[in-house]
């Protein structure tokens, strides 16, 4: 399989060609050049995905490939850095689903961006975001994740601020990039703490045991309370906190969507956002072998955190935001679903194989809604609920294919989302019936809030428009439409065959109490939300809106934890660390170099009349001074 | 002699006549090493060799020194010890 490499250098020699030659190309030329090169990046990725999982399994297991290693930094010998491609079913999962969604997202963007000043940095910028994505899914060791997970957040960082002339841009891709960078200084800690102890980057070597005593032996020492390893791979979780947005590291993905809205579904909704959960899945055998307290500390995490944001997008009126809050609720579900597992097996890895399954689906129908708000924010000029309104006679396909991907988010029969939050349900009651009841309620709030976007866009009341709003271009509804049929049927895929916790057959049956409690929830908040938003007017959300103000007003300031945020940056470390270093910065640090500049220069002027020029003055001084050693060597010798 | 040619070295205004004193200054000490030699050590010849080749290093000095005042001169239009005080800086 030599010819993945193919995979990695297609993006970056586009991204290159267009970065340096793309002002110099058509804009539509230099689209076509971007996504012809996404498309053969998409079938070999569909290739090698085909040609992995027709390989013969070994004792049951897909066997882990590494078709390509090279040795990068060379430090001592056991610990050096290499670059490589591994595959093992997330991996070659996790091909597909980016590979997918960013051609789609790459198609879309032709009719989207048309006419957008920067079309081909635009296009440039995705090919370097695609590279890095997909370099960090075939990471074959923990630094090259490193490496291709900052490079995700540069490409990141300058799509957000893609229009680099509006200032809540530049503020929100400032925001994400110190934020997760923020995240990632405790990701590089982990990794290190990880290396010191087991003397090795490498995945493969980490997983099959050869690290074994040194893990084992790491796991035994114990500091502050925990093992060293469980510290490093906290640690590690930290960083993927910071890149999947779990509070309260969530802070910079609703600003994100300052970004253009292809960018908002590709990066923050589909792929690059999923990186965390994909970290714990890869570190997963570490996570339940040494440190399972870890793992319910991760499932508590993102139990409050896919709570916490499903109950402010019930309140946010900007569309972007509410699919924002919405995303950041379904990657809590993921983490939460990697979080109850309670081992290894059969039955109890299952939320291993439900959190990669969700993580597949809702990519899918993420995105999807994703694009459908981009066509529908084309069709008014504007993110906001209050324009929009009865735009289903104006916009059928987007309409249709939205509608979809609501019934998928919620979780009702036949439509993909259902049959992996179902997984993800089942999961969670192994656990404690405590997180399962949490995560059926958010699956409710989850439902409620997705048809509450839909009916104030699609019914309701109309708003008037400056001119009539009209269906969005072929290139724009053809990834709708693709991507609603995968949601259609990526339910039906035996995902359990190809990803689960021991690698071995994990056939999905459906946990009949679990899948009509959470059908049921899902229909009774539909309904709710149809009697509250069908209508034009929306008598009840008003009263009850009036009725729980201050809840109201929390929720719509996201909990105030921006405020929060910026309480604790500016209040307190601002004021109490960073001044006093300022000062003695400025005062100690350059004072004491100052001084050594100013009596270097005092000096230098009381002898400068030495140096007068006259030639004979300075025989002359030449001539004394001879005479005085003269002098003084006869009389003290 | 030798203190003459100190004496011009030290207080002559003009460059050629400050090379004139030092050619004095090194005549003195030719005549020095030539007459000690003769008569300290006169069965050895190091001072007088010495004084032969002191000789040939004060003519090339000259040269040297002639010409560095010619580059003066076509600099600053003069040859005045006063007019080359800019070469302080």
């Amino acid at each position: 399989m030599e010819y993945t490499i193919f995979i990695l250098l297609l993006p970056v020699l586009m991204f290159l060609f267009l970065g340096l030659a793309g002002h110099k190309l058509k804009p539509n030329v230099a689209g076509i050049f971007g996504t012809i090169s996404l498309g053969i990046v998409a079938v070999l990725s569909y290739v090698t995905a085909w040609n992995y999982f027709t390989l013969p399994r070994v004792n049951g297991v897909f066997q882990a490939l590494t078709p390509l290693k090279v040795e990068w930094l060379h430090l001592t010998d056991h610990l050096h850095i290499d670059l490589g491609i591994f595959l093992d079913p997330i991996s070659v999962m996790m091909l597909v689903v980016i590979s997918t969604v960013s051609l789609m997202v790459h198609i879309y963007s032709m009719g989207y961006m048309h006419g957008e000043k920067g079309f081909q940095r635009y296009y440039a910028f995705l090919s370097l975001f695609t590279f890095s994505m997909l370099g960090l899914v075939v990471a074959t060791n923990i630094f090259q994740m490193y490496i291709f997970w900052e490079l995700v957040g540069v490409s990141s960082y300058l799509l957000i601020g893609f229009y680099y002339t509006k200032p809540t841009a530049i503020a929100a891709s400032k925001k994400a990039f110190i934020v997760t960078r923020f995240a990632d200084l405790g990701f590089l800690i982990g990794i290190l703490i990880l290396s010191f102890f087991t003397k090795t980057f490498d995945f493969t070597e980490l997983m099959n045991g050869t690290a074994e005593p040194l893990l084992r032996s790491a796991a035994g020492q114990s500091f502050l309370g925990g093992s060293v390893l469980a510290w490093g791979l906290g640690l590690m979780f930290m960083g993927g906190a910071g890149k999947s947005a779990m509070f309260p590291l969530h802070i910079w993905l609703p600003d994100a969507m300052e970004g253009p809205t292809p960018v908002s579904a590709l990066i923050h909704a589909a792929t690059m956002v999923v990186a965390g959960v994909y970290l714990v899945a890869r570190m997963f055998p570490l996570y339940i072998d040494y440190a399972p307290q870890v793992l319910a500390g991760i499932a508590y995490i993102g139990a409050f955190t896919a709570l916490f944001s499903a109950t402010i997008a019930c309140v946010q009126t900007d569309i972007k935001r509410v699919l924002a809050f919405s995303t950041i609720s379904q990657i809590g579900f993921m983490i939460v679903a990697l979080g109850v597992c309670l081992g290894k097996g059969e039955h109890e890895g299952l939320g291993y194989m439900a959190s990669m399954f969700h993580l597949f689906t809702h990519a899918m129908f993420k995105a999807l809604l994703f694009l459908g708000a981009g066509s529908i924010i084309h069709a008014v000029h504007s993110n906001e609920m209050d324009h929009m309104g009865g735009l289903r006679k104006y916009m059928p396909i987007t309409h249709i294919t939205f509608l979809i991907a609501c019934l998928a988010i919620s979780g009702i029969p036949p439509f993909s989302g259902f049959f992996s939050k179902d997984e993800i349900l089942s999961a969670a009651f192994e656990f404690s019936p405590v997180i399962g009841w949490t995560m059926s309620f958010i699956a409710g709030l989850t439902a409620f809030y997705m048809f509450r976007l839909y009916y104030n866009i699609f019914w309701g009341k109309e708003h008037e428009h400056e001119h009539t709003p009209h269906e969005a271009p072929l290139t724009m509804t053809f990834p709708l439409m693709f991507l609603a049929a995968i949601t259609l049927v990526a339910g039906f895929i035996p995902f359990g065959h190809f990803v689960s916790s021991n690698g071995e057959v994990y056939n999905i049956h459906l946990d009949k109490v679990v899948a009509t409690v959470s059908v049921c929830i899902a229909v009774c908040s539909i309904a709710l939300a149809t009697i509250f938003y069908r209508k034009a007017e929306q008598p009840i959300p008003d009263m009850l809106g009036k009725k729980f103000r201050k809840l109201h007003t929390a929720a719509s300031h996201r909990f105030y934890i921006d405020e929060v945020w910026m309480f604790v940056t500016h209040k307190i470390i601002f004021r109490c660390i960073s001044t006093p270093i300022a000062w003695f910065d400025r005062h100690v640090v350059d004072g004491f170099m100052n001084f050594l500049a100013w009596s270097a220069q005092e000096a230098s002027f009381s002898i400068r009349g030495f140096q007068s020029g006259r030639v004979q003055q300075y025989a002359y001084v030449f001539l004394v001074g001879a005479l005085v050693i003269i002098v003084g060597l006869l009389l003290f010798i | 002699m030798m203190f003459a040619g100190i004496f011009g070295f030290f207080t002559r205004k003009n460059t050629l006549a400050m090379l004139i004193s030092l050619e004095l200054i090194l005549n003195a000490s030719d005549i020095n090493f030539a007459v000690f030699n003769r008569y300290l050590f006169p069965a050895q010849l190091e001072g007088h060799f010495f004084t032969l080749f002191a000789i040939a290093i004060a003519a090339a000095e000259t040269a040297v020194g002639i010409a560095i005042i010619i580059n003066i001169y076509r600099n600053v239009r003069g040859i005045q010890v006063k007019d080359i005080e800019e070469m302080k800086h």
